[in-house]
Parts: structure tokens; C-alpha cells; sequence
């Protein structure tokens, strides 16, 4: 474990050393601000609750995690310093994990700071903050599956740009395979397809998490979501690191 | 004497092409080996299998007895390595850099800024310890990749072209630094400066193709009465040359 945050540790200290960090989160919340207040229609609905807000994050995520996973390998490839962390004594799963987790913990940082959003709808109305703090744990979640997929696609490029399409497209997949235009499409067309898009589908499960129900299945759905692509990141860290 | 480096039958393929081809041999406590060969030759290929970073097609090599291969963590405990080009994460100042990988070395607390503080004060780093990298000039950023790779005080030293990049003065502080290391280590260099060989180095193996084409002492080389170039020329350039020399030569004659 102590390999994992090391490696975590450094990660998340370089996010802050670099204009990276402030980019992403002023750019995270001045989108999630005026989106949530704008076309969210938060005031006209008339209801204390953060749901326009959590209908946005995902399609939030979908640039902005690729934008953040696409370094994770591909740049430690190309200025070769993959060489100098991976000839350490660390197991390449920790070094795996603990890029991940640095990750996810910097995406846990920008939501948290999404927090005026809960002290105005706490100052206009009386919401249900375990609703709130369930859609928080679903965007975290979500937010875990995206890094997990773009890190796995960073590790087969040394190309940053490549790294983040491929995670764009990767993630708009995860996005859109549950709306209703694809699933119908499928149905219609593709029966067989339809089930499956609906099995993977990011947004259907988050929407459990923002309604206040946190199922179990969605959990293991995660769990293993994740678990399966830092399996991959892994392999394909071994395989490619030094071509 | 015993060896700390055993490289066994060490092979590498990249699709059709051979970067190493059959490599063997022991690095003792006590000896610098001086890895020389022309570029493209498999010196960095080798050096990278040894310190686990590339998995051999074939043959396996062992650090203190230890599979790189097998057991590659415990391996890479008892190795210092400098990767070629001496890679550092740009961000980081230099005392976070090796602060990480003392971290990771399993170092903490007070051992932790004794070793940082030793490893600068070795590589005379001092005066640039709380600047980031990516500020500092190509021989700083050597010296930074040569104080993590001795942070721990490694028995096996792997240096890929350390003093590239150095000025004069700093090239010899480096070679100073390993020749007083040298009695209590394996050190393998790998170099394109000849002179190095015979300044520093106890055993000179020369690599071209993939293959190793010369393993003898700095003495030995002296011995034939040709210059290290000319051996390293005639070994490397390989049989092809040879004949054309020759037969300018009978032309001329």
C-alpha cells in the first residue's frame, strides 16, 4: 500500500504545480454554474433540489475527464519518465492505482467545490440533502468509470491527443447508450444490442443515485467497471511501456 | 568476488529485427564495466531488460540473485538505474523529486531527508535543490537522474550515458564519484567517450549488432598496440568494412 501513496501523492501534488488543476476546476465550475442556472431552469422549477445539475455533470465529465486521463500514461511515455518510475521497486499495479486514485481524488475535489450549489438550494427551500449527498456519490462514481476507461486508453498511445478522442468517444458511449434515442433505436433494430447499451449505460444507473436510492447492483456495477479497466490499464502499461 | 550482475543468454526481438542477441555475462563487486558500441548496437536495450523495465524474449538476467524477470520488485531494491537521457517529471523541484523516490524506496521521516540531503550534496546539487527541473540546464537534470539512482545506496549501479551532457569539470566530478564508489559495487556505464573507459572503467565490453564482440581490460585493449578507437572501429564496423579496406589497400598497392 505504501507504493499506491507514494505514487498518489506525487500525482496529485503535480496536478496543483501545474496550471492544470485551476484550469479544470474554473472551467468545471463556471460550466456547472451556468448550466445548472441557465438551461437547468433551476429557478423556474420551483424545486429545492440539485437535479438540473446532476442531469449536466455527466455530459460535463465527458470532455473534461478525458482531459484529464489523457495524460495519465501517454505523457509519461513520451518524456520518458516512465522509465524512471516503473524501474523503482513498485509493482506496476500500484503505480496503476495510485495514478487512478490521484485522479479520482482531484475530480473529487472540483465536485466538492460545486458546494454553493447545496448552500443556495439549503438557503431557498428545505431539499432533501440525502438525495444530494447519493447524487454526489453517483457523480463520483461515474466520475471513477470515466477515469478508469481514459486511463486505460492513455496507456496504449504516446499521443495525448489520441488518448483524449479515443476517451471522448469511449465515454460518449457510456453517456448516450442508455438515452432513450439509442435504446429505442436499438430495440427497435437490434434487439439483442439494446439490453446491453441499457447494462452499461453511465447515465440510467446515476439516475438511481439522484432519485436517493443506492442499490447494491449499482455498486457492484462500479466496482467492477473500474476494477475491470485498471486490470486492462495495467496489461497495457506492461505491454506497451517500452515501445 | 562475487557476482552481483549475471546476465544469462539475453535476447531481444522486436518483430524480424535482433536488438540483443545471446548476451551473457557477470559483473563483480569491485568492477566498472564500460558498455561500449556504437548507436542502435543494443547497449540501452540491455541496460533496460537488466533493470526490469523490458521483459527479454528470451535468457533471463539476476541483480544480487534476484530474477528481473521473477521477482522484479525485490530486483529493482538492490539496483540504481539511470535511464538514457536521465527522464525527470519536468514540475517537480529536485529535493521533491528525490523525496519521491526515496518515498518509494521505502524510506521515511528523518532517513528520508538524510538521503535526499546525501544524494544532493554527492551530485552537487545544492544550489538548485528547490528549483523545478524543467528550469535546470542538460548536466543538472543528469545529475538529478545520477542522485536518485544512488539515493539508496544501491550494490548494482546501472548508469546509461551518465556524463552526457556534462561540461568538462562536471564529467570529472562524475567519474571521480564512481571511481570512489567502485570498491563497494557492480557498476556498468555505458559510453561513446573512450577516454572514459580508460579513466574510469576496470573491464571494457564492446556490444555491436546486438552481439558482444569484445570483453577484455583497459590493459588488454592498450596491449594489442592499436588505440581503443581503432578497436572499437574494427569490431564494430563489422567483417564488410574490413574487405573494402583491404582491398583499397591492395588497390593502392
Amino acid at each position: 500500500m505504501g507504493g499506491v501513496l507514494t505514487v498518489f501523492r506525487r500525482e496529485l501534488a503535480g496536478y496543483f504545480a501545474t496550471p492544470v488543476a485551476y484550469v479544470f476546476i474554473v472551467i468545471f465550475l463556471v460550466l456547472a454554474g451556468v448550466l445548472t442556472f441557465t438551461i437547468g431552469g433551476f429557478f423556474a422549477r420551483g424545486q429545492a433540489d440539485l437535479v438540473p445539475f446532476f442531469g449536466f455533470v455527466p455530459w460535463l465529465f465527458l470532455f473534461l475527464i478525458p482531459a484529464l486521463s489523457m495524460r495519465l500514461w501517454a505523457e509519461e511515455r513520451r518524456l520518458g519518465t516512465i522509465e524512471l518510475l516503473l524501474t523503482l521497486p513498485l509493482a506496476q499495479w500500484q503505480a496503476v492505482v495510485g495514478k487512478f486514485l490521484a485522479a479520482w481524488a482531484f475530480c473529487a475535489i472540483a465536485l466538492a467545490l460545486t458546494f454553493p450549489l447545496v448552500v443556495t438550494v439549503n438557503y431557498l427551500g428545505d431539499p432533501d440533502n440525502g438525495v444530494i449527498l447519493t447524487g454526489y456519490i453517483g457523480c463520483l462514481l461515474a466520475a471513477g468509470a470515466f477515469l478508469a476507461v481514459g486511463a486505460a486508453l492513455s496507456a496504449l498511445t504516446k499521443n495525448q491527443v489520441i488518448a483524449f478522442v479515443l476517451s471522448v468517444a469511449a465515454c460518449f458511449f457510456l453517456v448516450a447508450a442508455g438515452s432513450p434515442i439509442v435504446t429505442e433505436f436499438l430495440s427497435r433494430n437490434l434487439p439483442v444490442l439494446a439490453d446491453i447499451a441499457r447494462g452499461i449505460s453511465i447515465t440510467d444507473r446515476l439516475q438511481g443515485f439522484t432519485r436517493g436510492v443506492v442499490s447494491g447492483r449499482d455498486l457492484v456495477f462500479f466496482a467492477t467497471f473500474i476494477g475491470f479497466f485498471l486490470f486492462a490499464n495495467t496489461v497495457a502499461v506492461d505491454q506497451r511501456k517500452a515501445d | 568476488m562475487t557476482a552481483l550482475i549475471e546476465i544469462e543468454r539475453l535476447t531481444k526481438r522486436f518483430g524480424a529485427f535482433t536488438a540483443v542477441d545471446d548476451v551473457s555475462f557477470t559483473v563483480s563487486r569491485g568492477e566498472v564495466v564500460g558498455f561500449l558500441g556504437p548507436n542502435g548496437a543494443g547497449k540501452s536495450t540491455t541496460m533496460r531488460m537488466l533493470a526490469g523495465f523490458m521483459t527479454p524474449t528470451a535468457g533471463t538476467a539476476r541483480i544480487c540473485g534476484e530474477d528481473v524477470v521473477d521477482r522484479p520488485v525485490s530486483a529493482k531494491r538492490h539496483l540504481g538505474f539511470l535511464p538514457e537521457g536521465a527522464p525527470t517529471y519536468p514540475e517537480m523541484t529536485v529535493e521533491g523529486l528525490l523525496g519521491f523516490c526515496g518515498r518509494a524506496r521505502g524510506f521515511r521521516g528523518s532517513e528520508l531527508s538524510d538521503r535526499v540531503a546525501r544524494g544532493i550534496e554527492l551530485t552537487q546539487l545544492g544550489g538548485v535543490r528547490l528549483q523545478p527541473v524543467e528550469t535546470l540546464s542538460k548536466g543538472f537534470k543528469r545529475r538529478v537522474g545520477l542522485a536518485a539512482a544512488l539515493l539508496h545506496d544501491p550494490p548494482v549501479l546501472v548508469l546509461d550515458e551518465p556524463t552526457d551532457g556534462l561540461d568538462p569539470n562536471q564529467k570529472h566530478e562524475v567519474r571521480n564519484l564512481i571511481r570512489a564508489m567502485a570498491p563497494e559495487k557492480a557498476i556498468v556505464i555505458s559510453t561513446h567517450i573512450l577516454e572514459e573507459v580508460a579513466a574510469v572503467c576496470t573491464r571494457a565490453l564492446i556490444i555491436a549488432r546486438g552481439r558482444v564482440v569484445a570483453d577484455a581490460t583497459p590493459e588488454a585493449f592498450a596491449a594489442t598496440g592499436e588505440t581503443m578507437d581503432d578497436v572499437f572501429r574494427r569490431l564494430t564496423l563489422g567483417a564488410a568494412s574490413t574487405a573494402v579496406t583491404d582491398e583499397a589497400a591492395r588497390e593502392v598497392a
